[in-house]
């Protein structure tokens, strides 16, 4: 920097680059010049998280598919000869295998910020249904690509979760074979599958988190306190509790991606199979379509939604119970889209909202960690009970949101954000 | 800061996972893949006992050489039987699938990840609990896979082992005869029979996953450059942060 001729032809490029493509305008837009609240708390970690984790899939992603052979006959095989005879094959599919579940957790944490302060509030909308896009193909991405081990998990778990797709009266059947390009799960699953998980999918996501950026830096940061920062300016036209994004929380997001990085590692190094839960025992036999496991689980970011699906055990309206559970389990994804339009709280964040609120997303969180524990097991009267119980109260908190937050008794919002 | 660095931690907690729910079998045992000692006897009794029938078929001999410290000439001297194949090779099997299907009712499973399927605990309690049985078609029955197709094959080194009373009454509680006991003793006595079995499961342990001897060498390091980044990254916040009030 001491040298004036360097700073100088420095400045040239950039006026050389600016001139044929905004470079300094971008990196102003979002980072440098883009004001985010001071007061963000340790929930706010988790979106630069989730980036680093889509990067770290991309990346490992790309180089297990050089090894990887996507057919029936080869592709455990090719796992294990990732494994064993490439060089750091074994930590480049931990790294991925892990990276799957990780995504999940970040995600989960990143979702429950925004319940929390009530991120997805007007006018941050378009934010939170980008947002929910996602997290809506990345199920898709997760469990087409858990097909591509094909082990015995691998196998049972596509044959069950694409049956669910005949339940549907009429078409179901035929969507179901469409799906899996065959009479049951087999070679063309995988390969079509391969397609969809390395190729198609990954774009869809990657220009969702643009959009979601996007949208995000055009309305500005949500923060725990639900103020918009915007309404209080200092003469120069800054946000007053506003700091630029870059240095302030790049320095700081660091920090969170060490500690991160850490806990991952220690994971990938020590506990790849996640306790089982990550890797399932049976995904290390071969996908065997005589012999199925004798328990089927999903993977444990599925299960919540898997325990409500089974959670239907009767039939209503002439509807049988499968294809009520199915309605139950998309129903239970989709009612998250129309959130925004729920919340009718003067507060944005629970810090102002009334205990009504508070005890609905406590409930909320206790029954869909439940059900995700009751979606690893094997379904008893009582389990189904429970997790009858558990559909009811994650419904509830939607379905009743209009009114516990119009009635209840909110805090003032400060007119700043309190630190 | 501090408040948020544990909530962080704890928040991750659920990426360790939970902890694989515990079964009701006899034995346990914990994998030590330093002791290299251990390794190479599993190695060589596999060969011996087992490799007749049950291949390993993502394990080269070359990897498992130098991974347990075995010289080449040693391993092509002593462990590769068949002159079909080199130091390099996987560790096939010559018994043809569809003998094996007509000899045992199943052809025996290749056994390379079977350490991660069963877990190390169902393998050491099966080599262990194979007894005498005279309505079974080998003539042995096991506790932890009734009606087993598969001889056992270390009756050799262990002796017979039946199910006999307890001589204490009170043991079972119930009166029931169900306690192993080896009645004809065989090459090994019992300490030293358990000691070879558990060579051998730590082998298979050892072939399921031989990455887990590279992750315990790399973990290490990238730990403390993770955890020095992170000193680092903390301080060099602190330093920005200190003109946000």
């Amino acid at each position: 920097m001491g040298n004036p001729n360097r700073v100088k032809a420095e400045r040239g490029f950039m006026r050389w680059v600016d001139d044929r493509f905004p470079a300094t305008q971008m990196w102003q837009e979002h980072l440098s010049r883009y004001y985010a609240p001071k007061n963000f708390n340790f929930w706010y970690f988790f979106g630069s998280l989730a980036l680093l984790v889509l990067v770290n899939q991309i990346l490992t992603g790309v180089w297990l598919t050089m090894s990887y052979n996507p057919s029936a006959e080869g592709a455990f095989d090719s796992i294990e000869y990732i494994m064993r005879d490439v060089e750091y094959g074994w930590l480049i599919r931990y790294l991925h295998s892990t990276g799957a579940s990780a995504f999940f957790v970040v995600v989960y944490l990143h979702m429950f910020r925004g319940l929390l302060y009530g991120s997805y509030r007007a006018p941050r909308e378009l934010v939170w249904v980008f947002g929910m896009t996602i997290y809506l193909v990345l199920m898709a991405e997760a469990f087409m690509g858990y097909l591509l081990p094909w082990g015995q998990m691998s196998y049972w778990g596509a044959q069950v979760i694409i049956s669910l797709f005949s339940a549907i009266p009429l078409i179901g059947p035929d969507l179901a074979q469409w799906i899996r390009g065959d009479f049951l799960v087999s070679g063309i699953t995988l390969n079509r599958f391969f397609a969809l998980h390395v190729v198609a999918l990954p774009i869809v996501i990657l220009g969702l988190v643009v959009l979601h950026l996007i949208a995000l830096h055009e309305v500005g940061s949500n923060n725990p306190d639900g103020v918009e920062i915007k309404d209080k300016k200092d003469a120069s036209g800054k946000p007053l509790d506003g700091i630029p994004f870059h240095p302030y929380y790049t320095v700081k997001d660091l920090f969170g991606v060490a500690v991160f990085l850490f806990v991952f590692c220690v994971v990938v190094f020590y506990f790849p199979e996640g306790g089982g839960y990550f890797i399932e025992k049976p995904n290390f036999e071969p996908a065997d379509p005589l012999s199925t496991p004798d328990h089927i689980a999903p993977v444990w970011y599925f299960t919540p939604f898997y325990a409500m699906l089974r959670s239907v055990t009767f039939s209503l309206f002439g509807l049988d119970a499968k294809f009520l559970g199915v309605m139950t389990m998309g129903a239970a994804i989709a009612i998250l889209f129309v959130l925004p339009w729920l919340d009718r709280s003067p507060a944005r964040s629970m810090r102002y909202k009334g205990w009504f609120s508070r005890i609905m997303l406590g409930l909320f969180v206790i029954s869909f960690c439940i059900l995700g524990v009751l979606g690893v097991l094997p379904p008893t009267g009582v389990r189904t009970q429970i997790s009858q119980i558990c559909t009811a109260v994650y419904f509830a908190f939607f379905l009743l949101m209009p009114y516990y937050t119009r009635i209840e008794k909110t805090k003032p919002v400060p007119e700043r954000v309190t630190g | 800061m501090k408040k948020q660095l544990f909530a962080l931690l704890f928040a991750l907690v659920p990426l360790v996972g939970v902890a694989a729910p515990s079964s009701d079998l006899p034995y346990s045992m914990t994998p030590d893949l330093e002791d290299k000692a251990s390794l190479q006897n599993g190695m060589k009794l596999y060969v011996n006992y087992c490799l007749g029938c049950h291949s390993l078929e993502y394990q080269r001999f070359s990897r498992a050489a130098s991974d347990l410290d075995m010289p080449q000439d040693l391993v092509e001297d002593n462990l590769i039987f068949s002159s079909d194949l080199l130091f390099n090779d996987q560790m096939h099997i010559a018994m043809d699938k569809g003998d094996a299907e007509n000899w045992f009712g199943a052809p025996p499973p290749d056994l390379t990840l079977h350490s991660r399927l069963r877990g190390t605990d169902w393998i050491y309690s099966y080599l262990l609990t194979f007894y005498k049985d005279e309505d079974q078609p080998t003539g042995v029955n096991n506790e932890v896979f009734d009606m087993v197709a598969m001889p056992n094959v270390l009756e050799p080194l262990q002796g017979v082992q039946e199910k006999v009373c307890p001589e204490d009454e009170d043991a079972s509680g119930d009166g029931s005869c169900d306690v192993l006991q080896v009645t004809e003793p065989g090459e090994m006595e019992p300490e030293e029979f358990e000691e070879a079995v558990y060579d051998l499961t730590n082998f298979l342990a050892y072939v399921g996953e031989p990455s887990k001897l590279q992750a315990n060498t790399l973990g290490p390091k990238v730990l403390i450059f993770l955890f020095i980044f992170g000193v680092i990254a903390y301080l060099l916040k602190r330093e920005y942060w200190r003109d946000v009030h």
